[in-house]
């Protein structure tokens, strides 16, 4: 089990008060993950989050011809995992650690429990993930301007 | 460049008293390093009187003579002090490519330097981060070489340096080298996925997001793309960082390079003059107007 220590100072958890953090600290469980480890594969259902510790993880699709190619990767302090939260629940992409990874792994089933108990909490938990969602897509729409790009290109 | 051009730029030096003139100085190419398809390095050394001292961040007019003349931000070692220069050109019009088609022996112009520096004597005792993205790498060396001569006068060390793909990281060696050092941390990502990286995956912003920072001892220094850069800026200052702490290298089409012309015009600043190097605090509303 963790303790609301580890997970003050995540943008995810920082919005909740004391108890409330109390509260979810007991749907939170430190995991590691060999190097090499596929945590989920894209199209399996989708349960649980991570808030990565250390290490990288990479988020990883199958191109035809391309074999898996990796569409990001995230690192200490990215959250991982979206798809339980939306139907179909379902992950979009696979996921391996591509070194040891140490992370909080959140049993969402009891976050949405947590969550449809007390809106006060589910408010407060839900803002946290938006914001972290809103950078992710921040940084994706950069990648998509190909900034670093030649004059020449276009 | 002829020999009566290479006699008459060196009689106009002497007369000038070897200071600041708006005639190319002949420099020979003394060394060319491919950095990736259309990038490259010169070393250039003076074939008479050496120029003065380049700062960090700080600039060149470098002119091929027949074709033009454009301004390159030093990419070298500024203890240095043999006169050479270090410039990385990245291909991207006539006079860029006719630069990076030069071969050791050939003569180009040089005049300089000018522009404002990154001011690495004013961070001595803080924390340096210094963010650099596609060919933003180059103006930015200078400052991590600087302070690696002089390791003990500042705290952390932080490179965060993104490109579009591994192919094109600028000074990979070196890189390599700096990664290597327990007194340096560097982190890069690329921005679309490549077969054998097995690095990060993600735009600059993302590791920057991540580092934990002293706000208050911490001076950062931001080169690349602008759009990158306000970026780079607002991720750094919800971090708490004073914007006044955050230094950026503003690029526009420079002609004089000596504050004549106008050209370079940014609002209120010439960049040639009252930049490249701009603190945040300034350049931020000026950013923000499109077409300024």
């Amino acid at each position: 089990m963790s303790s609301p220590d580890e997970l003050a100072g995540s943008a995810l958890f920082d919005r909740l008060t004391a108890a409330q953090l109390a509260a979810v600290t007991e749907a939170v469980r430190e995991v590691t993950f060999a190097p090499g480890t596929r945590l989920f594969d894209e199209g399996q259902i989708a349960a649980g989050c991570w808030l990565i510790r250390d290490g990288q993880v990479a988020l990883e699709t199958a191109i035809p011809g391309r074999g898996l190619v990796v569409v990001q990767t995230l690192g200490p302090g990215d959250v991982l995992g979206w798809s339980w939260l939306v139907p179909p629940h379902r992950w979009h992409f696979s996921a391996t650690a591509t070194g040891a990874v140490r992370a909080l792994q959140l049993e969402t089933s009891q976050l949405l429990a947590l969550a449809d108990a007390d809106p006060a909490l589910g408010y407060p938990l839900a803002l946290g993930l938006f914001e972290v969602l809103l950078a992710r897509l921040q940084s994706t729409r950069s990648r998509l301007l190909d900034l670093y790009g030649s004059p020449r290109e276009r | 460049m002829s020999a009566d051009i290479q006699s008459t730029a060196a009689a106009a030096v002497e007369h000038d008293g070897g200071g600041e003139t708006m005639l190319p100085v002949p420099h020979r190419v003394t060394g060319r390093r491919e950095e990736s398809h259309d990038c490259v390095t010169l070393r250039l050394e003076p074939c008479g009187r050496a120029l003065p001292p380049f700062a960090p961040g700080q600039f060149a007019m470098l002119a091929r003579p027949g074709v033009g003349e454009i301004a390159i931000s030093i990419s070298g070692d500024p203890s240095a002090r043999d006169g050479s220069l270090t410039n990385t050109i990245r291909d991207v019009g006539a006079v860029s490519r006719a630069l990076c088609r030069t071969r050791p022996g050939h003569v180009i112009g040089v005049r300089g330097p000018y522009g404002t520096s990154w001011g690495l004597d004013t961070a001595v005792g803080r924390d340096l981060v210094i963010v650099a993205g596609g060919v933003g790498l180059a103006p930015v060396r200078p400052i991590l070489l600087g302070a690696l001569a002089a390791r003990d006068a500042y705290r952390r060390i932080v490179l965060v340096a993104g490109a579009r793909s591994p192919a094109e990281l600028l000074f990979r060696d070196q890189l390599a080298d700096w990664a290597a050092r327990p007194d340096v941390a560097v982190e890069l990502t690329i921005d679309q996925p490549a077969a054998g990286w097995d690095g990060a995956v993600g735009f600059v912003t993302e590791p920057l997001a991540q580092l934990r920072l002293a706000p208050a001892q911490t001076v950062a220094f931001v080169c690349g793309p602008e759009p990158m850069m306000r970026f780079s800026a607002s991720v750094l200052l919800s971090k708490g960082m004073a914007a006044g702490d955050i230094r950026v290298s503003l690029e526009r089409n420079m002609k004089c390079g000596a504050g004549l012309c106008g050209h370079c015009q940014l609002g209120p600043l010439l960049l040639c003059r009252d930049g490249p190097v701009v603190d945040y605090a300034r350049a931020q509303a000026l950013l923000d107007v499109r077409e300024l």
